[in-house]
């Protein structure tokens, strides 16, 4: 087995399948943890996470924050509207003085593309990405992964698809990242103006046929379709959008019969996906949830003892 | 005060001349250029083994100057073009305030007789604030020495003013540059697009957003009878729509900056934001589309489109981060190694692409080592090489798209109106 030698973690697209094996496999432990009755381990005791979120999140947040108390380390929660933010501080200055601080992890959740690398390269301390922009959402790729593998058994050779605004998805790029790496046939399906240009050279099949992405798959990753954008980038009917590419029982009849419906959340029922969906056996959408916080131990275990600090 | 430049190669397409010889200056012109010169008193410098050629002539600079020194300004600007081999510039209006008044104009004029370390020219707006909304008064403008008119950084929407525009320029006798950019179409993008811009997340920059105004600019010119100058081509489409504009026999010139013909679009990956300028680094294929187009006189010269930014500006999220490169002090390192050691262009041909090509079409008498002329000239090392790093930098701001990178041809001289001005 390898060992853990990356400070940060920033995104799939940078790591070796050993190194997301080891994630994956660390977080087996830790999710055994979490069905004791005392979910609580002192393997970051002494260490400090702080959670800096510049976008709205309750899932991701919450979940690295009960990811840390249960690995025993002290949390602070920086909500960039309560903070010197809002008085201009650079980005930059701002992990600065949080490194000063003398924390050890920053959790970083951003809506620029990058933001978490141009951070990493400023900070000696680790920087964890929790979705910078478009670009990577790798805890959340490692979670779908991690239920993914519990459901069926392995990674290599599943055929994945994923469904939904591909174009504007850190969760898409991650998991077409991961999983490739892994071994996994991953197909993207989506009205054509949210498929961006040469998605495929990242190893992913494209198709806009929704029929076609979930005929012989074993899974399908349902994005959330953020209709909220004000940018007129999104599919322009929540309805069609609803009929021609939305997750129904109707739908799942003819596939295979154990397909694995996952979902990052938070759920638009009935436009994305079906409530019956969403809610039915084929569901694992709260497992997923479950898993993140294994997933998360993991990865702040792992680079808190990065050999290359 | 004279200085014999002795057995350089003197590359002078101006006068057809590419053979070992001397060049004698005298005061501030060229009094001689043979074989084998001797003359009693004058200050001597070996150039064997090294090219000798005129000083660059830069019509894509931005000095910054007045109101935004923090970046650069006309003296830590020239100093840095003097160090690239640039003898003259063409400073670019987006200043603060605008060059798009005769005040303005004369201002800058101003600075540039206290400050300038090289021949700095001045290029005005074509609207007012580059706003796109009123024409300048270009015989104003012309009257206090402006050369050229652009509204670098933006494109003028709407035709019609564009179309008045192009009459005033041909009626005034100034050269028209084209900023040649759609903001609806490219409007919020950092980054070419293209498998870079998905592989990242970001909001990519289509090749149709410069091509397409470019053409309407074209266009406009034409009905105007005008001639127009396209900067900074980046994308093949550009490209073939002015070689076939050219086949038609319009009066178009265009440039490109080195960065367009020596990265690409890769060099994003990892967030550098050095690499992010306007327009973007594009595809492998545009970037060899822009070298075909240097070789076959497409494009007819290379400009820096040297933008200080500072590090305030730099050093943050991508996209929220300044667009542009400095250039002024690497771009005729860059233009050896990449055209003239991969064999694109021959010496002469660079000279034209960087100094005599430029001087023609800004109607200026620069760019030639004729007899009688400015004794603007560069000394160079063709085969030298050294790396870009940041300490050495004498912009006043650091934000080069090739610090790190090795560049094989190094300025040893820079001689500007008969003086040493870098060595």
């Amino acid at each position: 087995m390898v060992a853990w030698q990356k400070k940060d973690l920033l995104g799939l697209e940078n790591l070796t399948a050993e190194e997301i094996e080891l994630i994956l496999s660390t977080a087996e432990s830790f999710k055994e943890v979490t069905t004791r009755e005392i979910k609580k381990v002192p393997a970051l005791r002494g260490k400090t996470v702080v959670n800096l979120f510049y976008e709205p999140s309750t899932r991701t947040r919450v979940s690295f924050e009960v990811a840390a108390k249960r690995l025993s380390a002290d949390v602070i929660n920086i909500a960039t509207e309560t903070s010197s933010v809002k008085k201009g501080e650079t980005l930059i200055d701002t992990g600065k003085n949080i490194q000063a601080l003398k924390a050890d992890i920053l959790v970083v959740r951003h809506s620029a593309s990058g933001a978490c690398v141009t951070l990493a390269r400023h900070l000696g301390i680790s920087v964890i990405n929790a979705g910078d922009g478009w670009h990577e959402h790798p805890t959340q790729a490692l979670l779908d992964i991690f239920t993914l593998k519990e459901k069926l058994g392995k990674i290599k050779g599943l055929k994945v698809s994923i469904v939904g605004d591909i174009a504007h998805s850190r969760v898409a790029r991650s998991n077409i990242w991961g999983l490739s790496k892994l071994g996994a046939q991953v197909t993207v399906c989506a009205p054509k103006m949210l498929i961006p240009p040469g998605i495929e050279k990242m190893g992913a099949g494209v198709t806009c046929n929704i029929d076609q992405a979930l005929k012989d798959a074993d899974a399908v990753n349902v994005l959330r379709m953020q209709f909220e954008r004000d940018e007129g980038e999104a599919f322009p009917n929540q309805l069609e959008y609803f009929k021609q590419f939305g997750i129904t029982t109707e739908r799942l009849k003819s596939l295979k019969k154990n397909i694995v419906v996952m979902h990052p959340g938070p759920l638009n029922r009935g436009i994305e996906i079906s409530s019956e969906v969403a809610d039915g056996a084929n569901s694992v959408i709260l497992e997923q949830v479950t898993n993140g916080i294994a997933v998360r131990m993991a990865v702040l275990y792992l680079v808190s003892g990065a050999t290359t600090k | 005060m004279k200085l014999l430049i002795k057995g350089g190669r003197i590359v002078d397409p101006a006068n057809k001349r590419d053979e070992a010889g001397d060049i004698l200056l005298e005061g501030a012109r060229i009094s001689k250029v043979a074989k084998n010169i001797r003359c009693a008193g004058a200050k001597i410098i070996d150039a064997k083994g090294k090219v000798v050629m005129p000083g660059l002539v830069d019509m894509h600079v931005h000095l910054r100057q007045p109101g935004l020194e923090d970046k650069e300004t006309v003296a830590t600007g020239t100093q840095a073009a003097l160090k690239g081999g640039v003898t003259s510039v063409l400073a670019m209006p987006n200043t603060t305030p605008t060059i798009d008044c005769p005040e303005s104009a004369e201002l800058l004029k101003k600075i540039v007789q206290k400050s300038a370390k090289a021949s700095v020219y001045i290029c005005g707006a074509i609207t007012e604030g580059r706003r796109g909304g009123k024409l300048t008064e270009i015989s104003q403008l012309k009257a206090k020495g402006v050369i050229a008119i652009s509204d670098d950084g933006a494109s003028v929407d709407s035709d019609q003013l564009f179309l008045k525009a192009f009459k005033e320029a041909k009626r005034h006798k100034l050269l028209l540059i084209c900023h040649s950019e759609d903001k609806a179409l490219s409007r919020g993008g950092v980054v070419n697009l293209g498998f870079v811009s998905t592989r990242m997340g970001l909001r990519g920059i289509s090749s149709e957003s410069e091509y397409k105004r470019l053409q309407r600019d074209i266009n406009l010119a034409q009905k105007a009878g005008a001639a127009v100058h396209i900067a900074h081509v980046s994308c093949k489409e550009s490209v073939e729509i002015i070689r076939r504009a050219k086949e038609k026999g319009l009066q178009v010139t265009a440039e490109t900056a080195p960065h367009y013909f020596a990265l690409t679009e890769e060099e994003v990956v990892g967030f550098d934001t050095n690499m992010k300028m306007n327009p973007p680094l594009r595809s492998r294929a545009d970037l060899e589309a822009v070298k075909k187009g240097l070789k076959c006189g497409i494009i007819d010269l290379i400009a820096s489109d040297h933008a200080p930014h500072t590090e305030n500006e730099k050093d943050i999220e991508f996209d929220r981060a300044a667009f542009g490169t400095i250039g002024l002090e690497t771009e005729l390192a860059v233009s050896i190694t990449e055209l003239v050691h991969m064999k694109i262009l021959s010496w002469p041909e660079l000279v034209r692409k960087l100094a005599l090509n430029p001087a023609k079409i800004l109607g200026i008498d620069k760019g030639t080592l004729g007899l009688g002329c400015d004794a603007d000239l560069v000394i160079v090392s063709p085969e030298e090489e050294w790396i870009v790093n940041k300490e050495d930098i004498v912009s006043k701001s650091k934000n080069s798209a090739f610090l790190g990178k090795k560049l094989k041809g190094k300025v040893e001289y820079t001689i500007c109106g008969g003086k040493i001005a870098y060595c």
